[in-house]
């Protein structure tokens, strides 16, 4: 265990701040009152917040050993498949920093704004030519918002052609928040069954798709890790029947600069700015998720929109068709910035050869453990690569028994039983920013637990013994939540 | 479609739930989705959802009918159906339109050997 990076070193015990402090200490000074006091009306008063009295050094102490507790991509390997937590680089923190952004409020008037509006539709000029669609919006908030968004431009387009369709097909290698936003939508959700390669078959389409399907939602590569080879046969047979396609692009980091998605059938799609494009997430966001469409989409769009009349950037109202507004203020700048940023400091070549280490990462990790643990689907994939803990059934070991184990050897577990059509998932996105060195130590630990399990199963079932927190009872957790401290 | 739940007749309704199989291959269970007492649904058709730790499953109707009962133990103790899958972690009780469909369902035996063959 010495060469793997998992440590028992010192861990600090941190109470509540409530358990901390002590009646009257506090975290600064006062400045000395230069006018005469003014009591509230009584009233109107009543009994202050129940916050605790600290010192600063309390209150730095406090969040700084919290944070030792947890894991970051700061400190090791996410290979969290489909969320993409690749490293981000700090330059695009910088950028985002810069007091003339970080500093501009929401409310300023357009002519105060030039810079801020000139950002925002630059990188929808990128994005869309990424993507290889014609118009974007940046206004979405975070990827099923994004979803969200595309959901009510074809439902937009069907009406404003009088036609009323009810449905949405929704493979079973989709996003799992792909049905939920066609649902909230309103359409129901059809789902069609990936075939025996892990990907759609245009049968499969052809066999459900009519007049009163409105589209189809695609995520390309898929949640198996695998790309969709059909998708031009089955755009055509969703386009010849009326209906639109759309691209979850959540996994867009594995075709950045390879595959246009507006030329292989794509109608309309969301990019995850969070995920590939360079910013920080997990544990809440914020995210942002541009939709990209093409040319019949556009008039739908949502306002206001970014338009620029000479040199001059303003925000417009002034489309009728629009879907509406979807937030307040413009949606999450900061992402934005950073997304800007990073694709700058990459260029067209970077973001490609990003894109080709992140699928030589996933196939690197793939051949070298596919004899430890269980391929489902044994052929060349894309970023991410899905096992099962088939062969560990014997010895009664999971999946979430591995991924416990591999914390106490300092890696943050991959996403476990998903995709829900592999039983028992066990789904791996190393990403491209991970060395080979790191991969090599990720694949010798996951080979070192499966050969614990056929050892000492007891090892895996108490894991993970390292970490600040023991395994947690998830269960009671979900069945007697306590909201409250 | 291939799907894991019972029906047990009992004279004048059909008694619904998952069986053993099932409540084992979902784990914990943590949440049941009821449908309202009074709703109907055609054989086939899902009628609720059970969330466990691991992922969320749809329920279906075995047979054609109106729900007449439904197990409101499940909502405070969702872990009846992982205990007791064919005793008190029932889920639904349905007044069959046609009170022979449960007579056409897969038997017990039959659906053993049949997961002998999904293994």
């Amino acid at each position: 265990m010495k060469e793997f990076q998992g440590t028992s070193g010192l861990i600090f015990n941190e109470p509540l701040l409530w358990e901390k402090g002590k009646k009257g200490r506090r975290g600064f000074s006062m400045p000395r009152r230069d006018v005469v006091p003014s009591p509230v009306d009584e009233g109107l008063a009543g009994d202050g917040p129940d916050f605790p009295d600290l010192s600063e050094v309390d209150v730095v102490r406090h969040y700084t050993r919290l944070s030792q507790w947890n894991f970051g991509v700061d400190s090791g390997m996410y290979p969290l498949g489909s969320c993409t937590m690749k490293y981000t680089p700090k330059v695009n923190e910088r950028e985002a920093a810069l007091p003339g952004f970080a500093g501009a409020h929401p409310l300023l008037p357009p002519e105060l704004s030039q810079g801020a509006l000139e950002l925002m539709y630059r990188l929808e000029r990128y994005l869309a030519e990424i993507t290889g669609m014609d118009a974007v919006t940046i206004q979405p908030a975070a990827g099923a918002h994004g979803e969200l968004t595309g959901m009510l431009l074809i439902h937009a387009y069907h009406k404003s052609r009088g036609s009323h369709r009810s449905k949405i097909i929704v493979p079973d290698t989709a996003h799992g928040t792909n049905p939920a936003s066609a649902s909230l939508c309103g359409f129901n959700s059809v789902p069609v069954q990936s075939n025996e390669k892990g990907i759609i078959s245009a049968e499969a389409v052809a066999a459900i798709m009519d007049e009163d399907t409105a589209g189809i939602m695609i995520t390309n590569p898929n949640t198996l890790g695998l790309f969709e080879e059909n998708i031009r046969e089955i755009a055509e047979i969703v386009h010849s029947k009326g209906g639109l396609v759309y691209g979850d692009g959540a996994n867009m980091n594995a075709v950045m600069g390879i595959v246009q998605m507006g030329k292989i059938g794509f109608d309309v799609m969301h990019l995850n700015l969070h995920k590939t494009f360079s910013t920080p997430h997990g544990g809440g966001g914020p995210g942002s998720g541009p939709v990209c469409v093409k040319n019949i989409l556009e008039p739908f769009l949502p306002v206001p929109r970014i338009i620029k009349e000479g040199d001059e950037y303003r925000l417009s109202g002034e489309f009728p068709e629009s879907i509406g507004k979807l937030q307040a203020f413009y949606g999450n700048f900061g992402v934005m910035i950073k997304a800007c940023s990073y694709i700058i400091s990459m260029g067209y070549e970077g973001l490609k050869r990003a894109s080709q280490l992140a699928v030589l990462n996933a196939n690197y990790i793939k051949e070298n453990l596919k004899d430890s643990l269980y391929l489902p689907y044994n052929r060349p994939c894309m970023h991410e690569c899905v096992f099962s803990d088939k062969f560990q059934e014997g010895e009664k070991i999971t999946t979430l028994d591995i991924a416990k184990r591999l914390m106490d050897y300092g890696f943050h577990p991959p996403t476990i039983y998903f995709p829900l059509v592999v039983h028992g998932a066990m789904m791996i996105e190393p990403t491209e920013t991970e060395s080979k060195e790191d991969i090599d130590r990720f694949i010798k630990a996951l080979k070192s637990i499966v050969a614990e399990a056929g050892k000492d199963s007891d090892l895996l079932k108490r894991a993970p013994t390292l970490p600040k927190v023991r395994r947690l009872d998830e269960t009671a957790a979900a069945r007697k939540p306590r909201l409250a401290g | 479609m291939k799907t894991h739940e019972w029906a047990r007749d009992d004279g004048d309704s059909v008694k619904v739930g998952i069986n053993d199989y099932a409540q084992d291959q979902l784990g914990d269970i943590v949440f049941v989705e009821l449908p309202e007492v009074g709703a109907t649904f055609e054989k086939g058709e899902e009628f609720g959802t059970l969330e466990s730790v691991k992922a969320v499953s749809e329920i279906y109707m075995p047979v054609s009918g109106k729900v007449t009962a439904i197990n409101e133990a499940l909502t405070e103790a969702p872990e009846l159906v992982n205990q007791e899958p064919y005793n008190d972690g029932w889920i639904i009780e349905v007044k069959p339109d046609d009170p022979d469909e449960v007579n056409t369902l897969m038997s017990s035996s039959d659906y053993l050997e049949m997961l002998k063959g999904e293994e």
